[in-house]
């Protein structure tokens, strides 16, 4: 048993274990009971039961998701599974370290998930910079592959897998999940309209699921020690672990593992040791650059998905970009809408035409021409680029960070407007 | 020059060229890896971009002749991915994060180090061709922030020192003729 499924093997310090080691560590023991013991549906009803939710941002029970895959005699038999590992949401890095860690737990959890819906064909969609990740990647599949772990027959079972690694070339919007599916297919990465959702028909019309990495990395060991266990890790409503990181003016930034259910001020005072020297909390985006700010007040909410949620921000990725009281508020969100607009895919009109507009504006405040009227307009882009008015969820995400700075730091807006500088570059 | 130019009547017509043997070999083991050939494409481009520096038209040409696609579709693509090269670039591609964590933890006084030092702004190549300097969104590195990308390395923590140590160490390693 073991408190810290996600990074029990890692260690930074070294090269991550090749399949040896990770085989003496117990590694793919879970996959071998699998396929010994259990057939799709019982797999599916584990992970149902676990209540693991997805872990790449929106949180969505995967056991519910792959539960859509059709899987009736006359469904269709070519299936896909899809790794989602195009980790690009600003201020995340928490999937880098499981690639680059443990990249056998990655192929483990596939391996369950491939044959819980039964897909033979497995991609990796890795980003082009990880390019460790990649060479890792590659090692531990040829790897598994010699040890008859990928392949035809794997162990006997009757089973086939193949994980291919695809490489993509840097586009923010391949993370969301029918764009990137576009981009596998050669096409440029626009999201595609849902229904019908990528489980009934996805990669080349067939039935696919994409889960994130962390996501999949929780299967091995929900399978190994079982539900009740997986259960028990969390501390509050949700189950499980979660790969929590901060980064920003800390003594400590990084990247850690902590039960569902901890306390915010412990990940940020005692895992990154609190603020710098000199350095005062002023707010934080607790799940990456598309989450509403949340304030030092909050501190002591638990690292849930619900209880996040009710404060009015989302955990999503869980790694918290720390805001401090000597960087301009305004400024930083004028990054992330830079950021936003210039990842927007173009494909509808809100989201096209509305980021860019909004990135001017705060280029405008930033250097010192901004406009009373400019943040009203910033306020109605909050219902024009919110949610159910655009393609996918990149604009609304944008919208996130922007809305809730409006709310919070009112008065660094209008000191750019009435001052005409930006007063933190005086 | 954009694909525009290929199929302007007035425009003197490109020319696909030849993919050379490791190119081909290399799009022929991306082939067996997915059902349909134009799926291929992003990785083709790379294959071409990865020996010869860039994509060309030229080259744009002949990977979607040998993938059985339009040019048009092949460069919709190719342009749609921060990654691929329509121009040519410097021997070191400087991939600078310019994102949310880096820019609290002051990459923009990196940058105009950088800038200063090269005489480059982003999208721009030094004369003597040695680097080319490109905003690139979050590196997936915000703890050790700021950082870049550059020749296959990933250089954390960055500071005008580590900047200038840098720079002073691909000069001894590539001296400019």
């Amino acid at each position: 048993m073991t408190d810290l499924p996600l990074t029990k093997n890692i260690d930074m310090s070294r090269a991550p274990f090749d399949i040896g080691q990770y085989r003496q560590a117990q590694g793919y023991d879970a996959v071998l009971r699998m396929f010994k013991d259990m057939a799709p549906s019982d797999v599916l009803a584990m992970v149902k039961d676990s209540g693991l939710k997805g872990r790449g941002g929106a949180g969505f029970p995967t056991g519910l998701k792959w539960s859509f895959v059709p899987s009736q005699e006359d469904s269709p038999k070519t299936k896909y599974l899809v790794v989602n590992a195009d980790e690009m949401e600003p201020g995340t890095f928490k999937d880098r370290l499981l690639l680059e860690g443990d990249p056998h737990l990655l192929l483990e959890g596939m391996l369950i998930a491939a044959y819980t819906i039964q897909a033979n064909t497995a991609y990796i969609f890795l980003r082009g910079e990880y390019l460790q990740a990649e060479k890792l990647l590659r090692a531990a599949i040829a790897q598994a592959h010699e040890q008859g772990l990928l392949g035809k027959n794997i162990q006997g079972s009757g089973f086939d897998l193949e994980i291919i690694l695809h490489t993509s070339a840097g586009r923010y919007i391949c993370g969301e999940e029918t764009a990137l599916l576009n981009a596998l297919e050669g096409k440029r990465a626009n999201p595609r309209a849902k229904p019908p959702f990528p489980q009934v028909s996805g990669l080349w019309g067939k039935p696919t699921i994409v889960n994130n990495v962390e996501t999949l990395c929780n299967l091995p060991g929900i399978l190994r020690y079982g539900v009740d266990w997986y259960k028990g890790l969390g501390k509050g409503g949700d189950a499980g672990t979660k790969l929590c990181g901060v980064s920003g003016r800390v003594n400590n930034p990084g990247c850690w593992e902590l039960a569902l259910g901890t306390p915010i001020r412990e990940l940020l005072e005692n895992k990154a040791g609190g603020m710098c020297a000199g350095y005062e909390l002023r707010g934080f985006l607790p799940g990456g650059g598309s989450t509403d700010f949340l304030l030092p007040e909050h501190l002591d909410l638990t690292l849930d998905y619900d209880v996040i949620g009710k404060a009015g921000s989302r955990l999503a990725t869980g790694t918290m970009i720390v805001l401090d009281d000597r960087t301009c508020p305004v400024g930083m969100v004028g990054n992330l809408m830079r950021f936003f607009s210039h990842e927007s895919c173009g494909w509808c009109t809100p989201c096209r035409d509305g980021l860019p507009w909004v990135d001017e504006i705060f280029r405008r405040l930033e250097s010192g021409g901004g406009r009373a009227e400019d943040l009203q307009i910033l306020t109605e882009h909050l219902e024009y680029l919110g949610p159910g008015r655009t393609f996918c969820a990149l604009a609304p995400g944008a919208m996130a960070p922007l809305g809730s700075a409006l709310r919070h730091f009112r008065e660094d807006f209008d000191a750019h407007i009435h001052s005409g500088a930006c007063p933190w570059r005086k | 020059m954009t694909i525009s130019t290929i199929i302007a009547s007035s425009a003197p017509r490109v020319q696909a060229r030849t993919l050379s043997p490791q190119e081909t070999h290399e799009i022929d083991h991306e082939l067996t890896l997915y059902p349909d050939r134009r799926a291929v494409g992003l990785e083709a481009l790379k294959i071409v971009q990865k020996h010869q520096g860039w994509v060309s038209d030229e080259s744009l040409l002949a990977v979607a002749q040998y993938l059985g696609m339009s040019a048009h579709e092949l460069d919709g693509v190719a342009t749609f991915f921060n990654l691929i090269f329509r121009q040519p670039v410097g021997r070191n591609v400087m991939l600078f994060c310019d994102s949310v964590s880096c820019y609290i933890m002051g990459c923009e006084r990196i940058k105009d180090h950088i800038s200063a030092r090269l005489g480059i702004d982003y999208g721009e190549t030094t004369a003597d061709g040695q680097y080319t300097l490109l905003p690139v969104p979050c590196l997936g590195d915000c703890d050790r922030a700021p950082v870049m990308l550059m020749a296959g390395e990933q250089h954390r923590n960055l500071t005008k020192e580590k900047i200038d140590a840098l720079l002073t160490s691909v000069q001894q390693e590539q001296p400019n003729k």
